[in-house]
């Protein structure tokens, strides 16, 4: 309680001081011009910050900074290759994506669907869709196996997605995954992606004056939610309430 | 969603046939409950039971729960959609709630590795990479700073998701509960970063999750520092588990996903990160094969609640028409009703507060006899962004998309008062 109390006096004390800082500043009629640029960043306002929390240390910044980008950035040390990728995916991926990433059940799947993503049925895997190798590198570091999380060893990380990587042809046998590595090999669907666009693409659906009458001719029914192969009236069937 | 399979079309009839028999399994309930024997001794000019003898006593529940009459009102999930519930979606009970916020215990649930059961004394959060200091707060530092209390939509970007190809789902729970709208308590991110400091190179900012997914998004820095809060109560109360206790991120008007739930991280960066949920999902696929991504304004979009196929008419005469409106770009300024399939529309009447990204509750007062309806709802936001048609929509985006379905949804209703979801000419 005591500890809480001082803290408090503390920041009364900071707060107080702000204040009698700002009320000083006017008065000071030859401010220099360091002094200017320094008050036009946020940080040298004296009350922009609370002073609540604690420096994060290095250490404890290097068990959470588990992130990897495209370029690399936050990728671990360590290498794995496919062959040793394919051993640790059969002990612990296969079960629910399939030994060849083909999907067991609805876990989601991992491989195929080349070329399939402008047709009527797409199938997007890490091969037909995802834009690049730290997409996947960054999501099993962080989230698979499913249920263990985070427990695979660097190499054994590098060495499954080196294994998935193959498993669509996007590298050879013989490839090695690493950071040094990662960014250099070209996803299929690298290219499939472009920024939203809706505001230029989609610029009718903003309407001064929406339609209030006559809109359009008479509306039938094109669909239904329910499989219909009674009359309506017949209540035995396709009973919703 | 994104762990579905929704958009195949091989398991489409199964689809179906277990959509079918799932709802009518799912609305067993209220049917009981609301068509339950009435008892004449209850009734006038009988003195009811409840009216003599004593009842439960205060705290016979010290946190309370809705009436036992009332067991029907629940979240639910639709098992087939995905692999396993760990990994999965419930749905909110729209078509039983009125006014604007949800109730806590209603709010539809999204995990992607389940709930993460994080004590608040081993919670932290941490900020760092580009920024002047990096820090770390605990559950205690993040309730000392100054708070706001703001009411905002939540809506998950593949609401609707199911519907892209037709009426499949048959109740609004289904095709449109994953959206719930409550008051957040919680820091301002521009309060939290002025701890840090922001070094000039940063533009985005990587949030991460600490349950087992460790689910990350990346944000634009501006619209961190714009209205994004870090938030622990919901409607009053602390943070819910299922969405996120301790401690989320709120993103106003901005796809559900990017809500990182048990928040931990925040890392400041110079370009996007391009995580799993950002790239192979939450990314939106046109018939062409090019895919929108940052696709982060949830259009505006509204949904009638009442009457709906899984709360159907109870009788001719004067009937209110009800539902539920909002916007990811501001306000809502209107909401239209349609009884004819959106050839002639009326202007619905919005009652209760009208607030920036939050839902707004609209009704229509009217007369049914029993005459066939095609219902619909379309919302004109602040912005005159009017939402389309579902062919509208598809004639821009295909129909593999799968995310940011808001086309108008159509009921048909029927001469017995049923309602069914359809789609219309």
């Amino acid at each position: 309680m005591s500890k809480y109390r001082n803290i408090a006096f503390a920041a009364a004390a900071v707060l107080l001081l702000g204040c009698a800082g700002a009320s000083a500043q006017p008065a000071k009629q030859t401010a220099k011009p360091a002094a200017k640029a320094e008050a036009a960043k946020p940080d040298a306002k004296p009350d922009a910050r609370l002073h609540i929390g604690q420096p994060a240390t290095a250490q404890q910044i290097a068990g959470w900074d588990i992130d990897i980008r495209p370029d690399g950035q936050g990728a671990p040390p360590g290498q794995g290759s496919v062959k040793q990728g394919e051993e640790i995916y059969m002990a612990k991926c296969a079960a629910c994506h399939g030994e060849f990433g083909e999907s067991a059940g609805r876990w989601p799947q991992l491989s195929g669907g080349a070329g399939s993503i402008a047709s009527p049925d797409p199938v997007k895997t890490v091969g037909s869709y995802f834009g690049s190798v730290s997409t996947v590198l960054d999501y099993v570091r962080r989230a698979m196996p499913f249920g263990d999380a985070q427990s695979l060893t660097n190499d054994e990380l590098y060495a499954v997605v080196a294994y998935v990587l193959n498993l669509n042809d996007v590298v050879d046998d013989k490839f090695v995954l690493s950071k040094d590595t990662l960014a250099k090999v070209k996803m299929p669907n690298a290219g499939g992606f472009f920024e939203d666009d809706r505001e230029t693409a989609e610029k009718s659906f903003w309407n001064p004056k929406p339609c209030m009458s006559n809109c359009k001719p008479e509306a039938t029914i094109t669909g239904r939610a329910r499989v219909i192969d009674v009359t309506p009236e017949d209540k035995s069937a396709g009973k919703v309430e | 969603m994104s762990d579905t399979n929704v958009s195949a079309s091989p398991s489409r009839r199964r689809f179906l046939a277990t959509a079918s028999g799932l709802v009518a399994a799912g609305v067993a309930s209220p049917v009981l409950a609301q068509d339950a024997k009435i008892d004449a001794k209850a009734l006038p000019p009988n003195v009811a039971d409840w009216s003599k003898a004593l009842g439960e006593g205060v705290v016979a529940h010290p946190y309370g729960s809705p009436s036992k009459f009332e067991k029907h009102v629940i979240r639910r999930d639709v098992e087939w959609l995905t692999a396993s519930r760990e990994s999965s979606v419930s749905f909110t009970p729209l078509h039983e709630l009125d006014g604007i916020i949800t109730p806590n215990g209603l709010c539809f649930e999204r995990h992607h590795s389940g709930v993460a059961e994080v004590a608040p004394q081993d919670y932290r959060l941490m900020i760092h990479g580009l920024v002047e200091r990096p820090m770390i707060f605990t559950f205690d530092d993040l309730k000392r700073f100054p708070r706001v209390n703001r009411i905002y939509f939540l809506e998950c970007a593949a609401n609707s998701g199911m519907e892209w190809r037709g009426a499949q789902l048959n109740g609004c729970q289904y095709t449109h509960g994953m959206v719930h709208c409550v008051e957040y308590t919680g820091v301002p991110l521009k309060v939290l970063l002025a701890e840090s400091g922001i070094k000039p190179s940063a533009k985005w900012v990587l949030a991460e999750g600490a349950d087992a997914a460790a689910m990350t998004r990346s944000i634009p820095l501006s619209k961190i520092l714009d209205d994004c809060l870090v938030a622990y109560r919901m409607n009053g109360e602390m943070l819910r588990p299922e969405n996120g206790y301790p401690a989320r991120l709120v993103v106003p008007g901005w796809e559900g996903n990017m809500w990182v739930k048990w928040l931990r991280r925040l890392k400041l960066g110079d370009e996007p990160w391009e995580t799993r949920e950002e790239t192979s999902k939450y990314t939106d696929l046109l018939a062409d094969g090019k895919a929108r991504k940052h696709t982060f304004v949830m259009d505006a979009k509204s949904i009638i609640t009442s009457p709906s196929p899984q709360a159907p008419i109870k009788g001719k005469g004067f009937t209110v028409i009800s539902g539920l409106a909002w916007s990811g770009r501001g306000k809502v300024k209107r909401v239209d009703v349609s009884v004819d399939g959106g050839r002639n529309w009326r202007e619905a009447t919005i009652d209760g507060l009208v607030l920036d990204k939050a839902c707004v509750r609209f009704y229509a007062q009217t007369q049914w006899n029993g005459e066939p309806w095609l219902l619909q709802s379309r919302v004109i936001d602040e912005t005159g962004y009017v939402q389309p048609s579902k062919d509208d929509l598809r004639k821009i985006r295909g129909v593999n998309s799968i995310y940011h379905n808001n086309g108008i949804q159509t009921y048909a209703v029927k001469p017995d008062g049923e309602v069914e979801n359809v789609e219309v000419s």
